[in-house]
């Protein structure tokens, strides 16, 4: 069952009078539950797809289904429903935000959301155990190593049982040690049932996931799923 | 977003710019201050004078020879071009008046006065017994003026504290006799010393019968003549029946000029009221300055927490909420600045109170009303700008600057 669909999409920036396109006539399909990479040298547009996958962004044409519906033509604050409910976001920076408790950043998307207190409150503990940060509740973002500020992020992209689950180089700020033990999380959701796609410049973290897509100028130069099944990116 | 929720929200991001947010809470509380501490003084002032007249007598109607204020061009007058003297006998023919409790006429002139080898200027004021009680004036020693015919001129005088004290020092001064112009009187009662107010300061003055001072200044017209009214509702009759009186004992030719002290107090009154107002709105620019502060430490909160902005914009949150947000925070900071300013005006109004015991500085409801209303307003309204900007940021430019 298909959870993403792209056709034909065109994304350009205007920087001064050069035409910059990050996206060119990309066309895509992940399924629901996918594990998908994605690689490419700098410029090549990763960052790009991304935000237009979480409808941070919008395309100048093309169109994007997701879960069969056609969210291009969503007005803002329709897309911000959508990105509530079923789209989780794990940034390179962490972007916790610093004067809030890591419960309390855990609990951010419920509480945009104007889910009741209780539940909140039930929800975090669950996912503070679950990614074992019980005895940093109550700790601020600065009293935290990068690692848990990370799980922290990870908790609360997750914390709305979302869909798709996009992250963008999640251990480019982390040391490989607590990078994998990101990944090994982010694989935990995805064996869970999340889709889950990964922006990487590290071909290690990129040969884990079961599908790679390489990128340049905005094109997808490699899809594994449509080459020879092993054949792995340079 | 529940409010509750977006309330401690705003909370946190103000308590965790601490500097920035006590700059505009200090700016907002010192807009607040400033209209309570200035109403205050505006009021108190209003109120003081008002008080001082009230201290003149009550319910007090007063006749004055001549006609003033409008009435237009008339030929009567015009012909007769000084007015008619207003007499002891027209005085006293207002005692019998319907509605009128006391009178008392009062011939006014300046004379010297001698006693003890000492000689000064003073001020004179011929008057009947009724007056000391009319005006609330208090003896300090001896005894009011004789309850005499008004045209018995006996020789007596009440003199001020301050005169006595210049003429007589220590020693006694009741029983004494004095000189005063070419009479030789006896001194019955001294007043009690006042000092200043906005009426006549009696400390300076020397009282005697109402036909004495009119033999002593050779005239034969009243500077005043004094009605006291039975109640307050009942001085506009009293002013028409005294006016129509006059009239008739002035073969119909209205030269005398009734007003009543209501009337006097009333323009007072609007006079320090509307003085009250302009100072609380020249106070009030400082909150509308204090509301630009606002605006700017919330555009700086803006501009710092572009990264954050962002971030709600990624986990689902509206432009509504994150308008909200903003605008919550700024409601805070100047309900805050609000809060204290209430706080800090009322602890300038004590102070006022206690340095000024016969100042009653309070600032009025309206005034305090106006201020915390302004400055929640303003506030709010200065915080507008900051939380559309906000609002309309593109949550992926605003998720690259952290
Ligand atoms: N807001 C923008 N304005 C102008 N050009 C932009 C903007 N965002 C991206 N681009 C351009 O679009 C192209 C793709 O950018 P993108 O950020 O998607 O690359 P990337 O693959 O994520 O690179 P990196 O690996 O360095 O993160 C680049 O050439 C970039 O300069
Ligand atoms: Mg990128």
């Amino acid at each position: 069952m298909p959870l993403i669909e792209l056709q034909q999409i065109e994304r350009r920036f205007q920087l001064g009078d050069t035409t910059v396109n990050a996206l060119a006539g990309l066309n895509l399909r992940i399924d629901a539950g996918e594990y998908v990479a994605v690689m490419g040298p700098s410029g090549s547009g990763k960052s790009t797809l991304l935000n237009l996958l979480g409808l941070l962004d919008r395309p100048q044409s093309g169109t994007y289904r997701l879960e069969n519906r056609d969210v291009t033509t969503l007005t803002v604050d329709e897309q911000a429903a959508v990105r509530s409910a079923r789209i989780g976001f794990v940034f390179q920076s962490f972007h916790l935000v610093p004067r809030l408790s890591a419960a309390e950043n855990i609990a951010l998307p419920m509480t945009l959301a104007g889910i009741a207190p209780a539940e909140r409150k039930a929800r975090v503990a669950e996912a503070l155990a679950a990614f074992g940060l019980s005895q940093r509740a109550d700790h601020r973002p600065d009293q935290l190593s990068g690692g848990q500020r990370q799980r922290v992020a990870i908790a609360r992209a997750t914390i709305m049982r979302p869909a798709l689950l996009l992250a963008d180089e999640p251990t480019g700020n982390l040391d490989r040690h607590t990078g994998e033990e990101v990944v090994d999380l982010l694989e935990g959701l995805n064996a869970q049932g999340v889709t889950l796609v990964v922006v990487t410049h590290d071909p290690a973290m990129g040969a884990r996931a079961r599908r790679q897509l390489v990128m340049e100028d905005g094109r997808l130069k490699y899809d594994s799923l449509a080459s020879d099944a092993g054949d792995a990116p340079r | 977003m529940r409010l509750a929720d977006r309330l401690h929200f705003a909370r946190a991001a103000v308590t965790g710019a601490p500097w920035r947010s006590a700059l505009s809470v200090l700016a907002m509380s010192i807009g607040v201050a400033a209209v309570v501490v200035l109403t205050a003084l505006g009021d108190g002032a209003r109120r003081y004078v008002v008080g001082q007249f009230s201290a003149i007598g009550t319910n007090l109607v007063i006749a004055l020879p001549g006609r003033t204020g409008t009435g237009g061009f008339n030929p009567a007058t015009a012909i007769t071009s000084t007015p008619r003297d207003l007499t002891v006998d027209d005085a006293a023919s207002l005692l019998r008046l319907p509605g009128v409790r006391r009178v008392a006429p009062l011939a006014v002139g300046t004379s010297e006065i001698a006693a003890n080898g000492r000689l000064r200027e003073v001020m004179v004021v011929g008057v009947s017994s009724s007056y000391v009680p009319m005006r609330n004036f208090e003896l300090a020693q001896g005894q009011n003026l004789p309850d005499d015919d008004w045209n018995r001129a006996a020789p007596v005088a009440l003199i001020g504290d301050k005169i006595r004290e210049e003429l007589f020092g220590p020693t006694p001064a009741l029983g004494q006799l004095v000189r005063v112009g070419d009479r030789r009187l006896r001194i019955i009662g001294v007043l009690k010393p006042v000092g200043q107010g906005l009426g006549m300061n009696t400390d300076e003055l020397v009282i005697v019968p109402v036909a004495l001072a009119q033999a002593l200044f050779n005239s034969n017209t009243l500077f005043r003549v004094l009605i006291e009214a039975n109640s307050r509702p009942a001085i506009p009759e009293v002013r028409e029946r005294v006016l129509q009186r006059l009239k008739e004992r002035h073969r119909g030719e209205e030269d005398v000029t009734v007003i009543t002290q209501d009337a006097v107090l009333a323009t007072f009154d609007r006079l320090l009221g509307a003085l009250t107002l302009a100072v609380g709105g020249i106070a009030a620019i400082s909150l509308a300055v204090a509301g630009i502060l606002v605006m700017n430490v919330m555009l700086v909160a803006v501009t710092q927490r572009t990264g954050e902005i962002g971030l709600l914009k990624a986990l689902g949150a509206p432009a509504r909420t994150i308008r909200r947000l903003f605008l919550s925070e700024a409601a805070m900071l100047s309900a805050l600045g609000a809060l204290l300013g209430y706080l800090l005006g009322q602890a300038g109004a004590f102070l006022l109170r206690q340095l000024f015991p016969v100042f009653p500085a309070y600032a009025p409801d309206w005034a305090v009303f106006a201020a915390l209303a302004t400055a929640l307003l303003t506030g709010l309204l200065f915080g507008v700008l900051p939380a559309r900007r906000a609002a309309r940021l593109d949550p992926v430019e605003a998720l690259m600057k952290h």
